[in-house]
């Protein structure tokens, strides 16, 4: 019966079990077994040939889909009365039964009320048919306007940052002009190699005037004080499909924002550029790799850093630290090759500075989240080892001599974290039983604890595994949105419970002051850093006991990463830009920095305090990130450093 | 005499097939060991007696030929009976082959049908009267549609059908061991081959031994015969093929195979070493000596093969070089295989009219201009020499009223000297100098939009949709406006100057208009070239005519039953084309209800239609995967381009009249040389069905449109260029392709997600394209 005729060409039959059903419902009661064969061969038939002619309908009408109105006229074709009716709101309309031994499915055809549908209110007339123009194409030259799709598609963004001399088409635009160093010696490259192709000149980007614009507006919104407005930038953000040409703006927005507002303790800023990081991955458009040098050392110092804001001890960094380790993982999953190395340069860091004994609790904690987010692999073989030695230090500070507070609740909260991580893997991996005792000889203090979230995990997932009838443990990963819960007047920052910062939940910001977002303590200050710099040397300064990581990317060119903060008199935003003459290895390049006010104080000022601080190492090649890492335990740094014009 | 001759050679012949066969067998499968031995003890014994009943096969076959007045066949057939003795190698069939290859095969055709009749006594009474006709007719290619049970009863042979999968193999195997020259010329065998003897299997209710054949082997078939394959694979019972078109067209054409003289007569040789794949495809008598040798054999599969290229292929022969697979490849894919080559030997005067009329007043309203503008009027003689000049008479355009065309009007000369004068301002396009691009994009249209045109001034653009209804825009600030009713326009001052503009009823001034009249999508629309009409064909099998004065339908042509894909207005207006679902092209002219011409011969859907710009021919594309170009004047079929390997979706002639290209849904474009019915040129780099072509005004850039949401640019000129055409090429019509799309694109231009459905050049080469966008 079943006639297998081209396995890949999927010759299928109704099965015999429809043709008694079908039969049945119009009234035939015994059908033999052989009639129904050979009716369900003949409708089989017959509904392939009504198909293929509903595909050429479906080519004349210039579309993809087939619709039900081809088959309607296919069927109309071989003069078969059409179905009349057939439509429905739900995607597969049909039902399923069983019953008698067999299995049918049916449409389910609801007896409805006529007034009803009278008196539902008329659906809204769908808007008319209209005709816009638009230059698809200039003396040969696509125009970089809205309705044309974005220049470079992502997978060509993607072949161009990974193996940048086999791309560019030809007579098409040179898009990667604007990016810097590495940029342009892959862009020589090409040019060398394509020697004969016909190429436009290659021409400095700037960005257009309404580019610009867009650019000022989405930046002051993804940092200003209205929510609303913010929530709209990072949705265009997230996807608009013209950013590629903006990309390095925001690239360095980002980053330079972030050393700033680190220095300032600036939670709230700090948490604003994460998000709009998010936005940037989740861009469907956008391929970051290129920029990964300026955004991983913005996100991971949001991670570890020593301090992010001005009350440790009231202040839900733990959430942005939470949020950032999400994203680090998530960009690590998605750009981490076997040239680049992310995840493993990644780890290292994480875990050097978590096994030095002086690393402080934030940054512990920092180190921790940003491991354990990067999978149950890494938690197993980085973290679960280090249980005992870590539980021994959290009993150290809960139960020995009261230091301080901010030990305290520092240690509150690794140790919350790694019951929450480490008992869902335990949980996968341990045999039963959960025995108390046994944990503790294992886990040291953490032991008990340990168990019991181990056994609650387990309960969990049994449960889930009843009710699901599959094992979808990994669903309650947490999704990486931000929860951001702030206390304008010291509320409920002191003692935070760790169900906070585990529940997942769609972004909410608690706010004392609904309107404006409250800022941590003191009033805003904030600090954005422009630099366009060509990157010569990479030079790090650790300032304000902040952390600041420079990623060196594998081209050999390097971005100067800076750290400047401004006194606190000096309360507009500050642009700062350097601009560095292109050169290589220890030449240290000329920068001049534009302080620029933003809001409406206009006072715009150059202000250079102190001298920069010696680029702590220049690293050439493309190393480890570690060798560019560097943390500074002792948070003495002199406040206000402005780089020297 | 030939008797004597013809059983010796039989038994040459025969000791060859036996050492044949057991090698085969000792490869292949052992259920044919036991047949060799028996085979030829039979054919020894029976050897005199079969000369003898070749005698009277011979005589059947002429009183065949007789009843059916092949008067020239018979008279062929005799004189080769007469010269039988030495007839093996004969002079005569080359030339006969070389000549009319397609009237001996006729007779040879019915030669075998009636001494299978006479001999093996098949229960088909009806068999070789009914399948003569067209096969007979199959070259003119307008046969009536036998019917279905006829047709279908030829298959009704009975051949066992385990043997079938041997069959194919032993041919197969040698088709394989032949020289590599030879191989690729006659693997296209293949396909038909395995086509109708899977349809000879389902014909006759040997489902499994179907469902067998077709996984064995269908594995084998060129890749773009799998939509035809697919539609085979679900046919599995003789019920299925009543009224199954595809079946119906393998049924009623002959699938056309192109080889050359060597390949053939390689088979021919291949016959004493391997005679069981009888590659003997003789054309004159030597089949009567093949004949009685198949006979002698009693080879069941011989038979089954042989009826089957005899009863449905046509072998095409040329002479020269064998073609090498890509060349092949090139020119194979349609339904019905390629074109014959004769098919496409008519002469196409496909150069452009002259228009004399015009010239004069045109003239003279140049003159009139140049007044105004306060030039002198010394100019006119000279300017009239240079008219004349360029104006010359074509030596391939059709003589002038070939076909009536219609008389120009005042508005129409006015038209032309706009025209005129746009065209000195055109932009002269290039590599260098690339045409600009305005898109003109749908919204809101909901998937609904299914046609475009532009007319030919771009001042109006109108879309057909899916919903039933024609819209119209206009794209100049100038609105579309009613004329006045009938009771307002009695009012009017007919001698004022300004009548024209004060018929208009400046309340009824909009942007667009919507006309209401089809019950189905609207999938074809055309301007007239005066732009006072517009056409629309529909799903509901009517062609509809506006006026875009009153926007009121005036005429629904109904011819037509099923739906209409594409309508097309002449350059000239008054005529157009329309085709559809019923396989028939009809020309209409506007003020006949019924259609002048109609263009029968595509196998499938003609899925878009075009007029050439001299307006005597027409161009029809189908989903046959066939182009035919049909003369206006006597209806006849001009020419049969194969090559696509899909349904054709676009066409397009150069401004010259010269070079015509095609879209189909494999997304290649493919360019032709009318005058010699060639392809020309390949042009690779469409994802997706093509739905636009155009040629720019003066045809150096071709730009085509795809649902891949792309517009491409390529360079034409240097397409035709590159092509060189010598004789030989000429005359077989095998040409080598330059594979060069790459170096002929000038630009892609990527639409978001918007697909472009319609293209047009603006008088000044501008481009202007469009499509709806689905967000």
């Amino acid at each position: 019966m079943a006639e297998e005729r081209r396995p890949k060409q999927c010759t299928v039959v109704l099965p015999t079990e429809s043709m008694k059903a079908m039969a049945e419902s119009i009234g035939v009661g015994q059908l033999q077994e052989e009639s129904c064969a050979a009716l369900s061969e003949e409708v089989s038939y017959r509904i392939k040939e009504i198909a293929q002619d509903a595909l050429k309908f479906m080519h004349h009408g210039k579309r993809r889909k087939l619709t039900t109105s081809d088959i309607d006229h296919a069927l109309k074709l071989k003069n078969v009365e059409p179905l009349y009716g057939f439509q429905s709101q739900e995607f597969i309309p049909f039902r399923f039964a069983s019953g008698g031994g067999r299995e049918l499915h049916f449409y389910e055809e609801k007896e409805v009320d006529l007034s009803d549908i009278i008196n539902t209110p008329l659906p809204r007339v769908p808007l008319d048919v209209s005709l816009k123009a638009h230059w698809l194409s200039i003396e040969g030259v696509q125009p970089a306007i809205p309705e044309n799709p974005p220049p470079a598609p992502k997978e060509q963004q993607k072949a161009e940052s990974t193996e940048p001399l086999k791309v560019v088409k030809p007579g098409q635009e040179e898009e990667g002009s604007i990016q810097k160093g590495q940029g342009a010696i892959s862009a020589e490259a090409k040019g060398k190699k394509e020697g004969l192709m016909r190429m436009k000149p290659r021409s400095t980007h700037e960005l257009s005037v309404e580019q610009q614009l867009y650019y000022k507006e989405i930046t002051e919104a993804c940092v200003g004080s209205c929510e609303a407005k913010r929530a709209e930038a990072l949705q265009s953000i997230a996807t608009d499909p013209g950013l590629y040409q903006m990309l390095p703006r925001f690239s360095t927005f980002i980053s330079e924002g972030v050393r700033v507002n680190v220095v300032q303790n600036n939670l709230a800023l700090l948490i604003y550029l994460m998000r709009m990081v998010k936005a940037l991955m989740d861009n469907p458009t956008l391929y970051l790799e290129k920029y990964l040098h300026e955004l991983i050392p913005a996100v991971v110092t949001c991670i570890v850093s020593k301090q992010l804001c001005l009350r440790p001890d009231v202040d839900n960094h733990w959430a942005l630290r939470d949020f950032a380790a999400r994203l680090m993982a998530q960009s690590c999953k998605t750009f981490s090759t076997t040239t680049n190395n992310i995840q493993s340069r990644i780890t290292k860091t994480f875990t050097k500075s978590w096994l030095d004994e002086k690393t402080q609790w934030t940054t512990r904690y920092g180190c921790i989240a940003g491991l354990s987010e990067l999978g149950p692999d890494v938690i197993k073989t980085l973290i679960l080892p280090r249980l005992t030695v870590e539980g021994a230090r959290i009993k150290a500070v809960s139960e020995g001599p009261v230091v301080s507070n901010i030990d305290k609740i520092g240690a509150d909260h690794v140790q919350s974290l790694l019951l929450k991580h480490c008992a869902s893997v335990i949980a996968k991996t341990r045999p039963l039983p959960d025995n108390m005792e046994q944990y503790r000889a294992d886990y040291g203090y953490l032991g008990p604890t340990l168990c019991s979230h181990v056994v609650k995990a387990r309960a969990q997932a049994a449960l889930q595994a009843q009710q699901v009838n599959r094992t979808t443990l990994t669903i309650t990963q947490p999704r990486p949105t931000l929860t951001v819960s702030q206390s304008g007047i010291g509320g409920s920052g002191g003692s935070r419970s760790p169900s906070i910062i585990k529940v997942p939940s769609s972004l909410t910001l608690m706010s004392t002051r609904p309107g404006t977002p409250t800022q941590p303590s003191p009033p805003a200050t904030k600090y954005i850093v422009m630099a366009t710099s060509a990157g010569a040397s990479s030079t790090q300064q650790v300032l304000d006991g902040s952390l600041v990581i420079t990623l060196s990317s594998s081209s050999g060119s390097s971005v100067t990463s800076t750290v400047a903060s401004a006194t606190s008199t000096l309360q507009p935003l500050v642009k700062l830009e350097s601009r560095a003459a292109s050169g290589l290895g220890g030449s240290r390049p000329l920068q001049k920095y534009i302080v620029v006010s933003l809001p409406t104080s206009a006072s715009s000022s150059l202000e250079s305090k102190s001298g920069m601080l010696p680029p702590s190492s220049s690293s050439t090649s493309p190393i480890s990130l570690e060798a560019g890492m560097k943390m500074d335990h002792t948070g003495c740094v002199p406040n206000g450093t402005l780089l020297p014009i | 005499m030939a008797a004597v001759q013809d059983g010796q050679l039989n038994l040459e012949v025969e000791k060859d097939i036996k050492t044949e066969i057991t090698n085969d067998g000792s490869g292949n499968i052992n259920a044919n060991s036991s047949s060799p031995g028996s085979t030829s003890s039979g054919g020894k014994s029976k050897s005199p007696a079969g000369s003898g009943e070749d005698q009277q096969t011979l005589l059947a076959v002429l009183q065949f030929l007789k009843r059916n007045k092949l008067t020239e066949s018979v008279d062929i057939l005799r004189r080769e009976a007469g010269l039988s003795a030495d007839a093996d190698d004969s002079p005569v069939s080359e030339s006969a082959g070389a000549g009319s290859g397609g009237v001996p095969s006729v007779g040879a055709d019915g030669g075998d049908a009636n001494s299978l009749l006479s001999r093996v006594s098949i229960a088909t009474p009806v068999a070789p009267p009914a399948t003569a006709p067209p096969k007979v007719v199959a070259a003119s290619g307008g046969e009536d549609q036998p019917d279905v049970n006829v047709v279908l009863s030829a298959y009704s042979q009975q051949g066992d059908p385990v043997l079938y999968p041997l069959y194919y193999n032993g041919l197969k195997k040698f088709i394989e061991s032949v020289l590599d020259c030879h191989r690729a010329e006659l693997s296209q065998v293949f396909y038909p081959l395995f086509v109708h003897m899977y349809l000879e299997l389902v014909y006759n209710n040997h489902e499994n031994e179907a469902k067998q054949f077709f996984e064995k082997f269908s594995g084998d078939q060129e890749c773009y015969y799998e939509e035809d394959l697919r539609i085979l694979s679900s046919m599995s019972k003789k019920e299925h093929m009543k009224g199954n078109e595809t079946m119906l067209d393998f049924r009623t054409s002959k699938f056309v195979l192109r080889i050359s003289r060597d390949s053939y007569q390689v088979s021919c040789l291949g016959k004493p070493e391997m005679s069981r794949s009888l590659w003997q495809l003789t054309i004159t008598y030597r089949m009567l000596s093949y004949q009685l040798l198949k006979r002698h054999l009693q080879e069941r599969q011989n038979n089954q093969i042989w009826n089957i290229i005899q009863e449905h292929l046509y072998i095409d022969i040329f002479d020269g070089m064998p073609r090498s697979k890509s060349q092949i490849d090139a020119m194979s894919g349609s339904l019905a295989g390629e074109g014959k080559r004769d098919a496409n030997k008519a002469k196409v005067f496909y150069g452009l009219l002259k228009e004399p009329e015009i010239e004069v007043p045109l003239d003279d309203e140049d003159e009139e201009a140049e007044n105004e503008e306060g030039k002198p009027k010394k100019k006119k003689p000279k300017k009239d020499s240079m008219g004349s000049k360029s104006k010359k008479q074509d030596p391939n355009a059709p003589q002038q009223t070939r076909i009536p065309l219609p008389e120009l009007k005042d508005s129409d000369k006015l038209d032309k000297i706009m025209n005129m004068k746009e065209a000195t301002k055109k932009i002269r396009l290039g590599p260098d100098n690339l045409p600009s691009i305005c898109f003109y994009s749908f919204l809101n249209a909901y998937q609904g939009l299914t046609a475009v045109d532009f007319t030919d001034d771009s001042s109006l653009i109108a879309g057909g949709f899916a919903d039933s209804t024609v819209r119209v825009w206009s794209v100049t600030p100038k609105k579309l406006r009613r004329v006045k009713s009938a009771a307002d326009l009695s009012n009017i001052d007919k001698e004022s100057d300004d009548v024209l503009e004060r018929i208009m009823d400046e309340k009824t001034a909009s942007e667009s208009k919507i006309l209401y009249g089809h019950s189905g999508p609207v999938y074809g629309i055309s301007f007239s070239p005066d732009r006072n009409y517009l056409l629309s064909s529909s799903e509901d099998g009517t062609v509809r005519l506006w006026s875009l004065q009153t926007f009121t339908c005036l005429v629904g042509y109904k011819g037509h039953n099923y739906p209409v894909w594409d309508t097309q207005f002449s350059p000239y207006g008054y005529y157009f084309i329309s085709g559809g679902h019923d396989r028939v092209a009809r020309l209409w002219a506007t003020d006949h209800y019924q259609p002048l011409r109609m263009f029968a011969g595509h196998l499938a859907d003609i899925t878009c239609t075009l007029f050439h710009p001299n307006s005597n021919y027409v161009a029809t594309g189908s989903a046959d995967r066939t182009i035919r170009l049909w003369d206006v004047l006597t209806g006849n079929c001009v020419r049969i381009l194969t090559g696509h390997k899909g349904p054709i979706h676009s066409l397009a002639f150069s401004p010259n009249g010269k070079f015509m290209a095609s879209g189909a849904t494999d997304g290649r474009v493919l360019l032709w040389d009318v005058g010699h019915g060639l392809m020309v040129g390949e042009l690779k780099g469409h994802t997706d069905t093509i739905y636009a072509l155009k040629f720019s005004r003066d045809g150096e850039i071709l730009a085509s449109g795809s649902m891949d949401n792309t517009v491409k640019l390529w360079d034409t000129l240097k397409a035709f260029d590159d092509v060189e055409l010598d004789d030989f090429t000429a005359a077989t019509g095998h040409i080598h392709l330059p594979e060069n799309s790459q170096e002929l694109l000038l630009g892609t231009y990527m639409t978001k997600s918007t697909p472009v459905i319609h293209l047009h050049f603006t008088r000044r080469n501008l481009l202007l394209a469009a499509g709806a966008y689905n967000p």
